[in-house]
């Protein structure tokens, strides 16, 4: 009885600790707020950390995986990474905390859920992330990093990134 | 028709691969020269995309070769007789009209197959498929718009869209040869309706004709290519030969 609760403390622990990494491309949003971070759990002495890629391409998953690792190994664990492709990450597990910072920061949080091909392009209309416009018009289909597509806001006439359903 | 014994599983996992890496390179090709920033960045994307999801494939057709060959050794130390890519994603750039129609010839192939691949008795492809199904959507929007505004566009980008289909159609055959067993990978026989489907329904938006080809160029899959691919993996692949072991 004590030692598993001693187990899930040091599990706690070293959740909060990985839990805190910050996406290297949206610097905003960490790990978790992302959903990318599935779970930590100890297995014979050694935090393994669930990590999901966003994007089969995504150039940063090995960077994200990294400070992961790091973070486990500062905070006093062995640790190792083990990358999650099923079930894949989707938008729909950015949490609600991750689509506001998300927002605050100037990139508009994905619209509606990625459930269905119909709902992966249903994004009717983009709220703005600045003045809150729901006039804005896409730009590119793709835009600075994988997971963002390019819009303007017709209100406030500035330029933003939207983080698309996928 | 070739006689030849059936493919392996590792040579499906190879030429699914092959059609993917390949194909992101020569978007790679784009990558500072396409017509503007956005579509710069739009095609730079789709090459992450294709060469990450060649990767996955990639890394699992050596673990089940089971001969210590990793993803680099694939990828960058077969021969052109050994790639089995189909040859519509070797076909050169040519001008932009030219690119995002062999783009959409390829999603509109790629959209059911992986559709399909959800289905697959191998646990890597399954997975695999959930990413890039989404993934693909994206690029068969992306590339059907362009080829509808092109297309139907003005008269000099109606040409070039008439020019591409002309030159790039006899090389869709072999995207529905099979390439491994069936239990494994869709049978891609049965996902050409949807293709012609797809590029029947865009065509008739872009103003264009489909053209009427009984009989499409093969050979890709039997490791028969254009020397088009030669020329491209001597730069792809001299790096890693000139510096076997080369890391940065």
């Amino acid at each position: 009885m004590t030692l598993v609760a001693e187990v899930s403390l040091r599990e706690r622990r070293a959740w909060t600790a990985a839990a805190a990494v910050p996406d290297p491309e949206v610097p905003c949003v960490t790990v978790a707020d992302l959903g990318i971070l599935r779970a930590v759990r100890e297995v014979d002495g050694v935090m393994v950390a669930s990590v999901s890629p966003t994007y089969s391409g995504c150039p940063a998953v090995l960077a994200i995986e990294l400070a992961v690792e790091g973070a486990l190994l500062d905070a006093g664990f062995d640790a190792r990474v083990e990358r999650v492709m099923s079930p894949p990450w989707t938008t729909d597990w950015i949490t609600a905390e991750g689509r506001e910072k998300l927002r605050a920061y100037g990139i508009a949080p994905p619209v509606g859920s990625a459930g269905g091909k119909r709902a992966l392009f249903g994004e009717t209309s983009v709220p703005c992330p600045r003045c809150g416009a729901r006039e804005t018009e896409k730009l590119s289909e793709f835009g600075s990093t994988a997971c963002k597509a390019h819009y303007r806001c017709t209100a406030c006439l500035e330029p933003f990134d939207y983080f698309k359903c996928i | 028709m070739l006689d030849r014994p059936d493919p392996t599983t590792f040579d499906g996992f190879v030429a699914l691969a092959d059609d993917h890496l390949i194909l992101g390179h020569r978007l790679s090709e784009w990558c500072g020269h396409a017509p503007m920033l956005e579509e710069d960045l739009s095609l730079a994307n789709m090459a992450l995309d294709l060469i990450g999801q060649a990767r996955v494939l990639y890394a699992h057709a050596g673990e089940i070769e089971g001969a210590g060959r990793a993803e680099d050794d694939l990828a960058y130390l077969r021969d052109e007789r050994a790639f089995r890519n189909c040859l519509l994603v070797e076909r050169q750039n040519g001008d932009f009209a030219h690119t995002m129609l062999r783009q959409f010839y390829f999603a509109a192939a790629m959209a059911p197959y992986w559709a399909a691949a959800q289905a697959s008795s191998d646990e890597t492809l399954r997975a695999l498929a959930g990413k890039a199904r989404k993934e693909t959507a994206y690029h068969l929007r992306h590339s059907a718009e362009w080829v509808i505004r092109l297309g139907d566009g003005t008269e000099e980008s109606a040409v070039r869209m008439a020019d591409a289909v002309d030159s790039l159609h006899p090389y869709t055959g072999d995207l529905f040869e099979q390439e491994g067993p069936t239990e494994v990978f869709p049978e891609r026989t049965t996902l050409k309706r949807e293709w012609e489907e797809t590029v029947a329904r865009v065509f008739s938006e872009a103003g264009l004709t489909v053209p009427d080809l009984p009989y499409p160029q093969i050979g890709g899959r039997q490791g028969l290519h254009g020397e088009e691919l030669g020329h491209m993996l001597a730069q792809m692949q001299y790096l890693p030969r000139a510096h076997p072991g080369a890391r940065w």
